[in-house]
């Protein structure tokens, strides 16, 4: 096995990082405590990042985007994962890859704006009686002639107060299964401003401030048969063979955070004294110290393996769990201890620990709860011994 | 063809604490994050902006050092260097070496400007810059903090003691540069990606016909010795008067 990065990789690890901790940081006070990231201040970091050539660097080169191969592109949201969540994901968007799969004119109206960051994209799937069990969701679109007529309520949509357009899922009929009937979805491209859609403020909570979720309302919208992404009744089909390694991503921005969480635990170990020596010469924080830098190695190791075999084809669904429960686990555990190792300095919001611990809780439920990933890999597991 | 050449070398990134080795041989570099000199990046940056705009043919990234000195020129041609040539040393490099291979790269590059960092953040010699305009025989201008090609001429803003001096210098000449002159750009990712199809040249002191030889000895490493803790003060009287106190007001 070959675990040295390339000199593409490192320098791309390097250019991030910089712009994160030149662009990003020092805007992450005014948008925690405000809770709002400002247009003004979105645009211009954002300018600065379409610049860098460090926008939507997900995509693939012939569409504009920075053509990086899995491993890669991780490399990079590991590096974004250290800021504060509305200024890296909101000002250095990646649109979400599902977009490749969209066809002739909507090419041109929503692909190729979305890679210049001239128009940006939101994903429409959980409802507030749908979580995990998404094919039970009640936002339908039924059909009326060359259009289709949508109805529903979905909730904790992030940023779809930014985006100019959503990919909506909703149930577009019922086949018979042997196990009973199953809901037919399909996935819409739908425009902000589009009548019947309607975009309403989300729930104040605890992660990512000024990253915001939102309710969406679809009222009698009309949308026409263009819109659908993919085909028809193929809305998982479309998602499975285009949004890519979303899990891995949430697993990369945690190892960027939690490494944030050790960098500072680590100086204060050497820096803070206590009955007459360094707090690290303490074995209750420099043992610390040492399982939290082997969490987090475990978790890189997962979660670039899992990105390895990404490229290669080779991931299993039991790979991408493994890793993003493992890194959103650690990430918890790390900036705990790392608040610990702090004592009441950790707590305040001088530090971005707090930040980081608040921040952490998200990441164990969005996409897909930790009890998912664990059915996941335990039903791969035993599903072949007939269990 | 206006060809600027760029001189660039590795050093331990400003943000690592450097550690002296226990045995005072040198300072440690196993596992310690290198980069391109920060003066050497300005002076690369400045030479990016005077291509785009329409001052400059070419930006060639030289650089002296080991194996792993490519790495350095590697982000020069992911910033935007046409070609880079390394010339291989695996010991320190002197100055005046340093001023003799660039000299002999100027000439069989026909340079029309050298632009180098005022000095190193390793050892701060500040002397390459000064020592090749000699060698080549060309004008030079130090601690540029503003520069503007004027046809045959070189306007050059320099930061001295007294203030800001301005010179007019013909080319072909010699700038080193000062942390003013610019910022330098991020490197974008797509020609991250494309760097690696730029060419990049490994030579040696021989190919140019240098002899290096050691002029200079470095007997012991130490590392400054620790401040001992300093006192807070409440106001600007409360200075005074400690400062009075040790006969320093």
């Amino acid at each position: 096995m070959e675990f040295a990065l390339t000199e593409e990789q490192q320098l791309i690890i390097q250019t991030t990082r910089d712009f994160v901790v030149n662009e990003l940081y020092p805007h992450e006070a005014e948008v925690e405590e405000s809770g709002v990231l400002r247009p003004e201040l979105r645009d211009a970091i954002k300018a600065k990042a379409i610049e860098a050539g460090l926008y939507a660097a997900n995509m693939p080169a012939e569409v504009g985007g920075a053509g990086l191969d899995t491993l890669t592109w991780l490399l990079y949201e590991r590096e974004l994962g250290r800021a504060n969540y509305a200024l890296h994901w909101t000002c250095v968007a990646r649109p979400s890859n599902i977009l490749m799969a969209c066809t002739g004119e909507q090419r041109e109206k929503y692909l190729l704006p979305a890679v210049r960051g001239e128009r940006s994209d939101c994903m429409a799937m959980t409802e507030p009686g749908v979580g995990s069990d998404v094919r039970g969701m009640k936002t339908n679109a039924r059909r009326d002639g060359e259009y289709f007529i949508i109805n529903g309520t979905k909730h904790f949509i992030s940023h779809a107060d930014e985006a100019d357009f959503v990919i909506l899922y909703a149930a577009t009929g019922e086949e018979e299964t042997p196990r009973g009937k199953k809901k037919l979805i399909t996935a819409f491209i739908i425009d902000k401003g589009t009548p019947g859609y309607t975009i309403r403020p989300g729930y104040k909570n605890v992660s990512h401030r000024g990253y915001h979720n939102s309710i969406l309302e679809f009222s009698d919208c009309r949308v026409h048969q263009s819109q659908i992404l993919g085909e028809l009744h193929q809305g998982f089909e479309v998602a499975n063979d285009w949004l890519g390694a979303t899990r891995l991503q949430v697993a990369a921005t945690c190892l960027g955070r939690a490494e944030r969480a050790l960098e500072h635990a680590k100086q204060w170990a050497v820096d803070r004294q206590q009955f007459g020596q360094q707090i690290g010469k303490f074995q209750g924080v420099s043992f610390k110290l040492a399982d939290m830098a082997m969490e987090l190695k475990a978790a890189e190791l997962l979660t670039f393996e899992a990105a390895w075999k990404f490229d290669q084809k080779l991931a299993t669904d039991m790979d991408m769990a493994m890793a993003k429960l493992k890194a959103t686990e650690m990430l918890a555990f790390v900036a705990d201890e790392a608040i610990q190792i702090h004592g009441g300095m950790g707590l305040m919001s001088d530090l971005p620990l707090e930040r980081i611990w608040r921040d952490a809780r998200v990441e164990r439920i969005w996409e897909g709860t930790s009890e998912i990933q664990r059915h996941i890999i335990s039903r791969a597991m035993l599903r072949p011994l007939g269990g | 063809m206006r060809r600027i050449l760029v001189g660039i070398k590795r050093v331990v990134d400003y943000s690592v604490r450097v550690r002296v080795k226990p045995d005072g041989t040198g300072v440690a570099l196993d596992g310690v994050k290198m980069s391109i000199n920060p003066f050497d990046e300005i002076a690369l940056e400045e030479a990016l902006r005077m291509k785009e705009r329409g001052e400059a043919d070419e930006v060639v990234a030289m650089s002296i050092g080991p194996e792993e000195a490519q790495q350095q020129l590697r982000t020069a041609l992911a910033m935007g260097a046409d070609r880079a040539i390394l010339v291989k040393s695996d010991t320190a490099v002197e100055p005046l070496t340093a001023a003799q291979v660039f000299t002999a790269i100027a000439r069989a590059e026909d340079a029309r400007l050298v632009l180098v960092g005022k000095q190193a953040i390793d050892d701060d010699a500040n002397q390459t810059g000064q020592m090749l305009a000699a060698l080549w025989g060309r004008p030079q201008a130090t601690f540029a903090s503003k520069v503007e090609v004027l046809g045959e001429v070189l306007r050059v803003t320099r930061e001295v003691d007294a203030g800001l001096e301005t010179l007019e210098i013909d080319l072909p000449a010699v700038v080193t540069v000062d942390l003013r002159l610019n910022e330098p750009r991020y490197v974008k990712l797509p020609d991250i990606m494309k760097a690696k199809k730029k060419p990049l040249d490994v030579k040696s002191f021989a190919d140019y016909g240098v002899e290096p030889t050691e002029r200079l000895k470095v007997t012991l490493y130490v590392a400054p010795a620790t401040r001992s803790k300093g006192i807070m003060v409440k106001s600007v009287a409360e200075l005074v008067d400690v400062l009075k106190k040790k006969g320093l007001a």
